[in-house]
């Protein structure tokens, strides 16, 4: 399934994954350097991405986890998630996010 | 002006270093060398999730391949066997020798090996590298009984693992409870419920004394008190030892661990060393030595922003989380030396926090299933902010509102 990354400076990549894995992986797969320290155990906030808006209600909502952890991401916004939390499925495909501050190397 | 960095250990805390040197603009040569033979990948997931099955190689590895050439990051295969601090070269196996301006020792730690008759029949492993996660969970589709040596955080990670296969699993430890370095007696006392609740045997204040086999292969390990328990396979995890060889070879200070200023700097002005080697001064004049993943990873940026020009001090505050099936515990700060604890939440929802505090200042929180407390207290410890323990006593006391209020 394609999934689709804006970088801190607005530049697209897209990458084609394989089911079964997360986002977080995606996004290492797709060369960007996401700094994901606890390596996705919803334990660090640094996975921290914006799901473009056509896409939020598409994902399934953060479990309680995940839920208090995005609390505490470096600008969190209303589309805000985790990246290690998000399953990747053909019924996401095209799924396009944006790396937020804090994720970044 | 650095131009040759060497980096041995390719580990966390060696990876993290070479990258964040990248990231802080040093443009110089670059060596990292690793004794194992993947690329640079964690360790966490081996005794979790890819025991499973559920995280593949690829996902373990840091960065693909082509980060290294794309960061101008020299990957070499070592091991390094001697530093030549005279003439500032690392020796390798094959008899080279790289050059360096600045070294970087992140040889992190290995397994205690298990000392009793029996320890090298095959089915009994240590469980640190991929190598030994990879020949585990062979023996895990097809084992039926597990004895674990050791009530620690791996020991207990691989307990849950074999249990949620359906292997009986039977823990052995020394000490009166599980995890008893790092855990307040409340946190330790919850989980040795949660594990015998799942199925887990945990027998406290027991000791191993041989393990039995037949044809070469465990069939059982027998305990101080005589019972024995068949077993067809045992894993061990009874704590490690840092890997200081190469510098003490090298005449380099050594304390229970590569001993290193509040810079991580060793006793050479151009050798630096981060991570499970390495014992550094904590706030109270103690040394220490944190075996984490954050450790290594904080440790490897206070060096490579040193290298760049910024020294400041390590001063991150500790922190560390282990899943065991479905219970996970993250601990901001360290426990040592607690002398009241108050529970926020409740134990028998399996979502609760346990506030450590010693002369009535908040040192340690352990959250298990409570992510929320954890972060909260990460940010208080980190602006050394402290509830006393009357507050967080009071009904209704939140920790997560209090770090709000207290920005």
């Amino acid at each position: 399934m394609k999934v689709s990354i804006y970088d801190e400076t607005g530049e697209l990549v897209q990458i084609n994954e394989r089911a079964p894995t997360t986002l977080m992986q995606a996004i290492r797969d797709a060369g960007l350097d996401i700094v994901a320290q606890c390596g996705g155990s919803a334990s660090c906030g640094t996975c921290h991405v914006y799901v473009n808006d056509a896409w939020c209600d598409k994902l399934k909502p953060p479990n309680e986890s995940e839920a208090a952890m995005l609390d505490f991401v470096e600008e969190r916004r209303e589309n805000s998630r985790l990246s290690c939390q998000i399953e990747l499925s053909e019924d996401i495909d095209g799924l396009t996010v944006t790396l937020a501050p804090g994720s970044l190397f | 002006m650095l131009k040759d960095i060497i980096i041995v250990g390719a580990g966390q805390g060696g990876f993290q270093v070479a990258h964040s040197l990248r990231d802080e603009g040093y443009v110089g040569r670059i060596t990292l060398i690793g004794d194992e033979d993947s690329l640079p990948y964690q360790r966490p997931p081996l005794s979790k999730t890819y025991m499973l099955g559920k995280t593949t190689d690829d996902a373990l590895l840091f960065r693909p391949a082509r980060f290294y050439a794309d960061h101008k990051i020299d990957l070499v295969r070592g091991p390094a066997t001697a530093i030549d601090r005279t003439n500032c070269r690392i020796v390798l196996a094959d008899g080279g020798a790289v050059s360096y301006d600045h070294l970087i020792l992140a040889t992190g730690a290995h397994n205690r090996a298990l000392p009793v008759p029996g320890a090298d029949l095959n089915g009994v492993f240590g469980l640190r590298t991929l190598f030994d996660a990879d020949v585990i969970a062979a023996k895990l589709k097809t084992a039926k009984s597990a004895v674990v040596v050791g009530a620690g955080f791996i020991g207990l990670e691989f307990a849950a693992v074999a249990r949620s296969l359906g292997i009986s699993v039977h823990v052995l430890e020394m000490a009166d409870r599980p995890m008893a370095r790092a855990l307040s007696r409340e946190t330790s006392n919850f989980f040795a419920e949660a594990h015998r609740s799942r199925g887990v045997r945990l027998d406290f204040r027991q000791d191993l004394i041989r393990i039995e086999g037949s044809s070469g292969k465990i069939t059982g390990a027998v305990k101080a008190d005589g019972e024995r328990i068949d077993a067809d396979l045992l894993v061990f995890g009874i704590g490690v030892l840092p890997n200081i060889a190469l510098a003490q070879e090298a005449g380099l200070d050594i304390q229970n661990g590569i001993k290193v200023d509040a810079h991580l700097l060793t006793c050479d002005p151009s050798i630096s060393a981060i991570g499970d080697c390495v014992s550094f001064p904590g706030a109270d004049g103690e040394w220490i030595r944190l075996e984490s993943v954050q450790n290594a990873v904080d440790q490897a940026k206070t060096v490579a922003t040193r290298l760049v020009g910024r020294a400041a001090p390590y001063d991150a505050v500790p922190w560390f989380w282990t899943d065991q099936g479905d219970l996970k515990l993250q601990i901001a700060g360290m426990s040592a030396g607690y002398d009241s604890a108050v529970t926020l939440g409740k134990r028998e929802e399996q979502s609760f926090s346990v506030l450590l505090f010693r002369r009535n200042h908040l040192i340690a929180v352990e959250a298990i299933n409570r992510a929320g407390d954890f972060m909260a207290a990460r940010k208080l410890l980190g602006r050394q902010i402290s509830p006393s323990p009357a507050e967080a006593s009071q009904p209704g006391f939140d920790l997560r509102a209090y770090e709000v209020a207290m920005r």
